[in-house]
Parts: C-alpha cells; sequence; structure tokens
C-alpha cells in the first residue's frame, strides 16, 4: 500500500472513526455550532456546555469522512476541561499543524496526541475535512451567529 | 470474463488514448487513469492545435473587421456554427445560440421564455434527478414569476416514474425540463417519450443533454424537442463555450437574453431594431476561439463515429459493473435498465472522500461527492457517492486497475 495513505490513515485515526469519542448530542448545551463542507457534504454539530470559563463537556454528531470524523472525536477528548483560552490556543497550533507546507517543521509537543494528524498537510483537499470540527467548535465558543463553512 | 475478448477488433483504443496528450500523463509516478468525465473530458491534440493556431494565426474579431484576418476568422466561426448544426442535426444554423455552456443555456430559456410566456400559478416540471443547473433557474423563476416547480419522482434503479410523470403533466404545465442523462446516476431518460405526452398537450420540453451529447447520437429533429443545452467542455472542446438549441419559431418570439453589441440591428437613444438569429442572443464578442475549438471537437468526435462510441463504452459500462459489483460491500447507486457509462457507487462504511484520496494516490481520478445533485442523494438517503464516468479513451485495464484500488480502500478501512 502507499505510504502517504498509511500515514494519513494510521490506526489510532480509524479507530477513532470507528468509535468516535463523544458522539451524541449533549443535554443542557449552552452552545451548539453547526459546520458544513458544501463540496462533500460533512456536516457536524458540535455541542459544548461551559462552566465559567472552562468546558465543562464538549460532545459531536453528524456524519463525514474519516479524516474529519477522526478529527472532531480527538478535538472533543483534547478540550474536556480545558479553560476557553487553552482552547483556543489549541485551535490555533492545530490549524497550523494542519496548514503547514509539507517541509516546514512543528513542534508536536504543543499538540500532543493530535499530531497524528501532521500527515493532512500532504493532502491539501483534506485539510478542510481535518478543520472542519475545529472552526466549528471556535464557533461555539465565540458565537458569531453563522453557519460554519469551509467555503467562504 | 477476459478483458482483451471484449474489445472490437475495429475498435484500436490505444490509438485513440495517442490522440489526447493529457491521457500520457502520470500522477505520483504511476499512469493517470482518468475517470471524470461526466465533470470534463480531456481534449484530444486537434482541438489544443486549433485554439492554439487560432490566437497565433488567425486571431481578430468578427463580423466588424473589413480586413482579411477579420473575415477569415469570421467565415471559421460561422462554419463552427454549420458543424455543430450538423452534429445535432438541426434544420438551421439560425437555432445554435452559443452560450458559456449548458447552465447558461438553460439559465437562457428560464430567463427570456420563461419571464415572458409563463405566469403565477403554470407550471415548470423537472425530474428528481436533474442537476443544480436544472433546478435553480426555475426557482428563482418561481420569485419573480410566481411559477411552480413540479417534480417527476425517481424509482430505486434511479428510473422516472413514467406513469408519475403522466399525471404530473396536467393543463397547469407549461414547460418540461428533463435531463438526457443523469450525471449523479448514469441513467439515460426516455426523452422522446416524454416529448411526445408533453406536445400531445402543447407543452414544449427543454432537454438537459450536457452527459449525452458526447455518449449517444443526438438529432434534435427526430427527437422534436424544443430547446436542447450542452456544454462544450464535456464533449472534447474548450470549458467556457456551449450551445442552446431552440426550435426557430420559438426563439424569434423570445426576447433577447443580454444586450449590447451583435445582438443589435440598428440603435437610436429612441429605439434599437434588435438583429435576427442567431445574433440576437449573442451580445457582445463571443469566444471565438473556444467556437472554433469546439467546431474541431465535433469534427473529431465525429471522424471516430458516435455509434462506435457507444457501442464500445457500453461494453466498457457492462464489463466495470460486473467488476466493481464483486468488489464487497460496494453498492452501485443508479441501475437503470438504460445506462450511459457512469458507475456511482457508495462502499462499505468508507466515506467518497476517503475514497477519492486513496484512488487518487493510485493515479485514479474519479468525483467524489453530490455531484450537483443534491436531491439524488436525499432520495437514495447517501450524504455522497464514488463516481467513475467512463470515455471511449478509457480501457479495460483501466477499470481493472480501480477495482484493485478499490480493494485498497477495503484494506484501509477494515
Amino acid at each position: 500500500m502507499n505510504g502517504d495513505i498509511r500515514e494519513l490513515y494510521q490506526q489510532m485515526i480509524m479507530d477513532h472513526n470507528k468509535s468516535p469519542r463523544n458522539f451524541h448530542p449533549l443535554e443542557n448545551a449552552d452552545r451548539i455550532a453547526e459546520g458544513y463542507n458544501p463540496l462533500c457534504g460533512d456536516h457536524f454539530k458540535v455541542y459544548v456546555k461551559m462552566e465559567g470559563d472552562v468546558i465543562k463537556d464538549i460532545s459531536f454528531d453528524g456524519a463525514g469522512c474519516a479524516i474529519s470524523k477522526s478529527s472532531a472525536s480527538m478535538m472533543t477528548t483534547a478540550l474536556k476541561g480545558k479553560s476557553r483560552q487553552d482552547a483556543r490556543a489549541l485551535f490555533a497550533e492545530v490549524i497550523k499543524m494542519l496548514s503547514r507546507k509539507i517541509d516546514e517543521p512543528f513542534d508536536p509537543g504543543k499538540v500532543g496526541k493530535l499530531s497524528i494528524l501532521a500527515g493532512v498537510c500532504e493532502f491539501p483537499t483534506r485539510v478542510k475535512c481535518a478543520s472542519l470540527a475545529w472552526h466549528t467548535m471556535l464557533e461555539g465558543l465565540e458565537p458569531t451567529g453563522k453557519q460554519v463553512t469551509t467555503e467562504s | 470474463m477476459n478483458a482483451s475478448i471484449n474489445q472490437q477488433s475495429t475498435w484500436n483504443v490505444q490509438k485513440i488514448r495517442q490522440d489526447f496528450p493529457l491521457l500520457q500523463e502520470q500522477v505520483y509516478g504511476k499512469p493517470l487513469v482518468y475517470l471524470d468525465n461526466a465533470a470534463t473530458t480531456q481534449k484530444p491534440a486537434v482541438v489544443i492545435e486549433t485554439i492554439g493556431q487560432f490566437y497565433a494565426k488567425e486571431n481578430a474579431n468578427i463580423h466588424r473587421g473589413i480586413f482579411c484576418l477579420s473575415e477569415q476568422a469570421t467565415k471559421r466561426y460561422k462554419s463552427a456554427r454549420h458543424k455543430i448544426q450538423e452534429f445535432i442535426h438541426a434544420s438551421s444554423d439560425k437555432e445554435i445560440i452559443f452560450v458559456r455552456g449548458a447552465t447558461e443555456a438553460i439559465n437562457l430559456v428560464a430567463q427570456c421564455y420563461g419571464k415572458s410566456f409563463l405566469k403565477r400559478g403554470d407550471e415548470v416540471l423537472i425530474t428528481h434527478m436533474e442537476h443544480h443547473s436544472n433546478i435553480v433557474p426555475w426557482q428563482m423563476l418561481a420569485e419573480t414569476n410566481g411559477i411552480k416547480l413540479t417534480v417527476v419522482p425517481i424509482n430505486d434503479h434511479g428510473e422516472l416514474m413514467m406513469e408519475e410523470f403522466q399525471k404530473l403533466l396536467t393543463d397547469k404545465v407549461k414547460l418540461v425540463s428533463v435531463v438526457h442523462v443523469s450525471n449523479a446516476l448514469g441513467t439515460m431518460n426516455p426523452v422522446k417519450e416524454i416529448i411526445n405526452a408533453a406536445h400531445g398537450k402543447g407543452i414544449p420540453v427543454l432537454v438537459d443533454g450536457a452527459q449525452a451529447v458526447a455518449h449517444t447520437r443526438v438529432d434534435v429533429q427526430e427527437l422534436d424537442c424544443d430547446f436542447y443545452a450542452f456544454s462544450g467542455h464535456k464533449l472534447l472542446g474548450p470549458t467556457g463555450i456551449g450551445v442552446l438549441y431552440g426550435k426557430k419559431n420559438l426563439l424569434e418570439k423570445m426576447p433577447p437574453y443580454q444586450g449590447g453589441g451583435d445582438m443589435i440591428r440598428s440603435v437610436t437613444f429612441e429605439k434599437t431594431t434588435y438583429n435576427d438569429l442567431p445574433y440576437k442572443f449573442e451580445a457582445g464578442t463571443p469566444h471565438i476561439a473556444g467556437v472554433i475549438g469546439l467546431g474541431t471537437a465535433v469534427e473529431y468526435i465525429q471522424s471516430i463515429g458516435l455509434d462506435r462510441i457507444e457501442a464500445y463504452e457500453q461494453e466498457l459500462l457492462k464489463y466495470g459493473t460486473e467488476k466493481l459489483l464483486q468488489v464487497p460491500g460496494l453498492r452501485m447507486i443508479g441501475t437503470a435498465a438504460k445506462k450511459s457509462a457512469i458507475l456511482s457507487f457508495v462502499l462499505g462504511e468508507a466515506h467518497a472522500h476517503d475514497i477519492g484520496t486513496i484512488l487518487d494516490r493510485q493515479g485514479i481520478a474519479i468525483r467524489a461527492g453530490h455531484h450537483c445533485a443534491m436531491p439524488v442523494m436525499q432520495r437514495f438517503k447517501v450524504p455522497a457517492t464514488t463516481r467513475a464516468s467512463l470515455a471511449f479513451y478509457n480501457t479495460f485495464q483501466e477499470i481493472d486497475r480501480l477495482a484493485e484500488a478499490l480493494r485498497e480502500v477495503i484494506e484501509v478501512f477494515k
């Protein structure tokens, strides 16, 4: 099998795709944000329950490809219990990692387990898949009242 | 079944492939397998050369210059229109209107015919398998003119439910607009039957032929359709050029589409007289190189012969259907009895987008998504499909490579 493909579809990614974590609507969510990729039909809702400035609980549901779904799943596990500020900082690091140039180095320490998505940058058409849930989450934290879309 | 014995002895696909420079390319170090022909076809060298030659040696504006180059360009432009008239068997070249593509052709009918002749309460009858380009222009007309859009349902094979069509074809219907071949399902619709039924009630019919003209012989007089729309770039020609065929009596009573140069006979600030057909609908300097390139594309396709093309593509479709159905977990979306060579499918848990990426790394170009036919996806309750759309330059071996690569998808998703 093609090495790049193996790199992209690593076991952990496929595991999150098959058994996504926090994959359900959240009762009593403070915020529900909706993200949509009109090009491929990926469509997710991200639910956020805040306690003061801390993300008490976060979940998602919807449908999409393996990359978008596993990225959303890993995001929910990474953000639970994080402060708004930390979530925003992690968002920035993840987006930086996903959209960097292939030969550009990045610091895996800043994103923890999410570094498994580092290979996505080699597939420019898939960066939007991996970042969809993250942009949706940000809309949940800092609402503008708009549906999040990959095409704007 | 052995791939090689399927091929007609007179059909030399390898020789045909030599005519297409892009088919000689590699992606990721692998020979390109181009299976996205419903999106756009590749161009034969003769078309590319015609366009290059026009800009290098012949470029001038048409219908104006009194110099040699302009006269030549005008002549070539007119001759291309004539070639296209013959290609779809129209009775006059005045019935061939150049537009940007099938989308613009349908919009032209919605704007010029629809706005003038359709009124509040009138119905435009379309089908559930239309491309967005044959849905949205009518919805826009609904907003401005208050017309109503009605939709013929499709069955689980992706075929029109003709008994429902008959029921929906009421006296309120003032226009039927139907796709000839579905881009998402491959279904070849019984357009002749539809036209006969509609004409029985005096209702005109527009046929969206974007997916048909490069794959089956189209005779607009035999069909007796009132409008026929298609794009050049799905017909081996350049992008940005397409055709609206319309019956002369209808085109004559329709108001112009856009105003400007070329579409007028005389202009004063008090009164403007419009030009005759086809110029009435072609305001401004047209896509001259595109028209000439399309003329060459049509000549090329005729030199091969649409009957032979259709026969070969039907063999490819039969082989491809059998091959893909052997892939575990694959479900074909669109299993009509009469189909064009389009293989649209879903595969187990794998999303079309993931399949697209995995195939791409094998050098295989397919389309993943809703194919601008979201109502079709909703009908089959799938978010997206993977679509391999074939052309006469594709081979049995390429289908084998597709089937093989799909097994790799299964590996990744197991």
